[in-house]
């Protein structure tokens, strides 16, 4: 054995006595784990067994209805009727989209919500070999036995198998997430680092009763709080926020510790200490064009166009796309309100279509500035109702599917009668943009922005309104009535020494 | 005739010349902060600004107690008296070889233009700058207290007017440095102490031979 050899396999056993040892429950000794499970759903029943209010616990949550009413406007929001300027909707496309949904079957609008069994445990609660597929139902060839004896807490991988492949593929929606995530160096995420921290996502997004604290939808833009103690109960409050560990004073060494603190009144912690998005080697996609999407080759098939670092930039199914990494941010006023174009809403085509909109008066107290990365699309609209639409895309084999038969007419028909939309039949393509939060890949402090990143002129707050910012902003008439005074000044002292010398010889005279 | 005077005390040419440079160096700093020029990195302009301020802090309160308390405060007393001599001199006088209408005693250091040049340093421009740059370093934790019509935009506005003051304050001041009997003779009176007493051949102004050193 090699000494790598030795140290991989030295490794492994450690992180296996680790694990055996942190828990105080072997489940591969369950005899309920034992017996061949023929379903799916079998394995969650034998879950149930023991864990007798988790299905119950996981139905209540977001991750189980897809659904979410906003708190300030009543807007029915949530992964089921939401549009993105992604993959635009998940209707009529449940059987393919919900392989990422937290249970069994959800195919159509025929899913039994109710039934305990359709909870998929092991969606989250696996510790790899889980891969599901068609309606959430694990890919065939999964051996049930196996994985259900191998469950466990979540890992960044779990979290990530979704969550990192959103708008589909790695770390294409957010930017902040995507597979590099999984094992991140110091750098990437100083307190997910492998080799460091080694936090999981639940070490912030702490759980109660499976409900998982944090959310995009509805942001806690603002936290003004001390700190909490690991394990307190809060209902009023987000665990998931910096404030919940770090508090609102964070900075407590070196000379600018008051003066960063300060800092925490106008921005986002997020704002200085994440420099960049995508910065763990896997690019997100920053513009979709949907209406190229279509184009054959010239035997009539799809096809597909790489850049020169391999990534797709082309897909006759899914049409162009701009990829980027270590992505600067945007930076917008948000007070965690945030608003989505539903397909209900009536849009003006003339200009880029706002899909969400980040919502915050520029210097209140109850909004930061926060980085967001603004994601353009440019998607289907109908041209008489002036909405967007909800086309069929992914469902395989059937006629209407845009990836299965590049017809925009029947996809669109299928897709808004399907959602109940209604569609004149006529459509052309919109531009449209979307921003989402940026709040992970948090950097180490030492790589946190420095102050003339945005004190200056053309800094990263250009446009921010609402904050007197040193550097960027000066008084420009007293600038110019100040220098102007000293520059009469030097005009007149010149000139009187200048006359000085010239007079000297009546000066010695006297 | 000549008299040679110890016009400037030791303290009060440290004093003067640690206010010189920390000055020029918050004027250079703070217009690197404000964006005016940008020979110097933000983030080192403010730690420099920082420091020197507060060490002029501290030369102020030396300076305030040593006014005090060995009554040199009484230099600053403003006067009309000859003023108008002074501005003729400056304004004409000087180019035709006129003599200096004014002659320093220890008494009176300062001719009337310099009492007022420097009272208005003392009472406008100073205190000025050093609210305002109060109130702008800390307005982090100032800001709750203050009235809503006051921002942070207006303080910075208000220590921007006082550096300008200032700025225009030393360039007529450094400039009058160099108007003795010889371009130097007042520079080196600042840095010896010793004034060579060329400007007081006038008859009317006698010197007080009681406060010769």
């Amino acid at each position: 054995m090699t000494v790598a050899q030795r140290c991989s396999v030295g490794l492994l056993l450690w992180i296996w006595l680790s694990n055996a040892l942190a828990a105080t429950a072997d489940h591969t000794q369950f005899d309920a784990l034992q017996g061949s499970f023929t379903s799916a759903q079998e394995v969650t029943q034998a879950c149930l067994s023991c864990h007798t209010e988790a299905a119950q616990q996981v139905m209540a949550t977001r991750h189980w209805t897809w659904e979410y009413e906003n708190p300030h406007d009543g807007e029915q929001l949530g992964k089921k009727t939401m549009l993105n300027t992604f993959c635009i909707a998940d209707r009529s496309n449940e059987g393919f989209c919900q392989s990422c949904h937290v249970g069994y079957g959800w195919e159509d609008q025929q899913f039994d919500f109710t039934n305990e069994a359709n909870v998929d445990c092991l969606a989250c609660h696996n510790s790899g070999d889980y891969v599901k597929g068609w309606a959430g139902y694990p890919v065939e060839g999964t051996n049930l036995t196996t994985v259900a004896q191998a469950v466990g807490e979540t890992t960044r991988a779990s979290c990530g198998s979704c969550h990192f492949y959103g708008g589909g593929g790695d770390g294409v929606k957010h930017g902040d997430l995507d597979s590099s995530l999984v094992d991140p160096h110091r750098g990437l995420d100083v307190h997910m680092a492998s080799d460091g921290l080694n936090f999981k996502c639940s070490t912030c997004h702490q759980s109660d009763d499976h409900n998982i604290a944090g959310s995009r939808i509805q942001g806690t833009a603002v936290d003004n709080q001390e700190a909490m103690l690991r394990g307190h109960h809060d209902e009023n409050r987000n665990a998931a926020t910096c404030q919940s560990c770090h508090g609102q004073s964070p900075h407590e060494t070196g000379a600018d510790a008051q003066r960063l603190n300060d800092h925490t009144r106008t921005l986002a912690c997020q704002t200085c200490h994440i420099p960049a998005f995508a910065r763990g080697g896997v690019p997100t996609k920053m513009e979709w064009d949907w209406s190229t999407a279509g184009q054959l080759d010239e035997n009539g098939e799809p096809f597909e166009i790489t850049d020169d670092n391999g990534h797709i930039i082309y897909m006759s199914k899914k049409g162009d796309f701009v990829l980027e990494e270590n992505v600067v941010p945007e930076y917008v006023w948000w007070n965690g309100d945030t608003s989505f174009v539903t397909a209900d809403d009536t849009i003006n085509p003339n200009e880029r279509v706002m899909v969400n909109t980040y919502h915050g008066e520029p210097g209140a107290d109850d909004a930061r500035i926060w980085p967001v990365k603004r994601s353009l699309g440019r998607q289907p609209y109908d041209t008489v109702h002036n909405t967007l639409l909800q086309p069929q895309i992914a469902i395989p084999g059937n006629d209407t599917s845009f990836w299965y038969n590049f017809d925009w007419d029947k996809a669109l028909q299928a897709g808004t009668e399907y959602a109940e939309q209604p569609f004149s039949g006529e459509y052309d393509f919109v531009d449209t943009a979307m921003l989402w939060p940026i709040t992970h890949m948090v950097a180490p402090s030492e790589d946190a922005l420095d102050c003339a990143s945005c004190h200056r002129d053309q800094g990263r707050l250009e446009s921010i309104e609402g904050v007197w910012m040193p550097g960027r902003d000066r008084h420009v008439l007293l600038d110019r009535f100040g220098f102007g005074v000293a520059g009469l000044m030097l005009v007149g002292v010149f000139g009187h020494g200048a006359m000085r010398f010239f007079n000297r010889n009546r000066q010695k005279g006297h | 005739m000549s008299q040679r005077l110890y016009l400037f005390t030791r303290f009060e040419r440290f004093w003067h010349w640690s206010q010189a440079g920390l000055i020029i160096c918050l004027l250079f700093t703070g217009f690197a902060i404000r964006g005016s020029h940008s020979l110097l990195d933000f983030h080192a302009a403010v730690r420099m600004h920082e420091i020197a301020a507060w060490l002029l802090v501290t030369l102020w309160v030396f300076a305030i107690f040593w006014h005090l308390t060995t009554g040199q405060w009484k230099h600053y007393i403003p006067t009309l008296d000859r003023i108008m001599a002074m501005i003729r001199y400056y304004a004409y006088g000087i180019f035709t070889g006129e003599a200096h209408p004014y002659r320093v005693t220890l008494e009176r250091k300062h001719n009337p233009l310099q009492r007022l040049a420097y009272l208005g340093v003392k009472l406008a421009i100073n205190p000025l700058v050093w609210v305002s740059g109060m109130l702008y370093l800390f307005w982090g934790s100032v800001r709750a207290l203050m009235p809503a019509w006051l921002s942070l935009e207006q303080v910075a506005g208000l220590h921007a007017l006082g550096a300008f003051m200032m700025l225009s304050f030393l360039i007529i001041h450094v400039y009058l440095a160099t108007v003795g009997h010889t371009p130097m003779a007042h520079i080196k009176a600042m840095i010896t102490g010793w004034d060579d007493g060329h400007d007081s051949h006038i008859p009317d102004q006698p010197l007080r031979e009681d406060h010769q050193p």
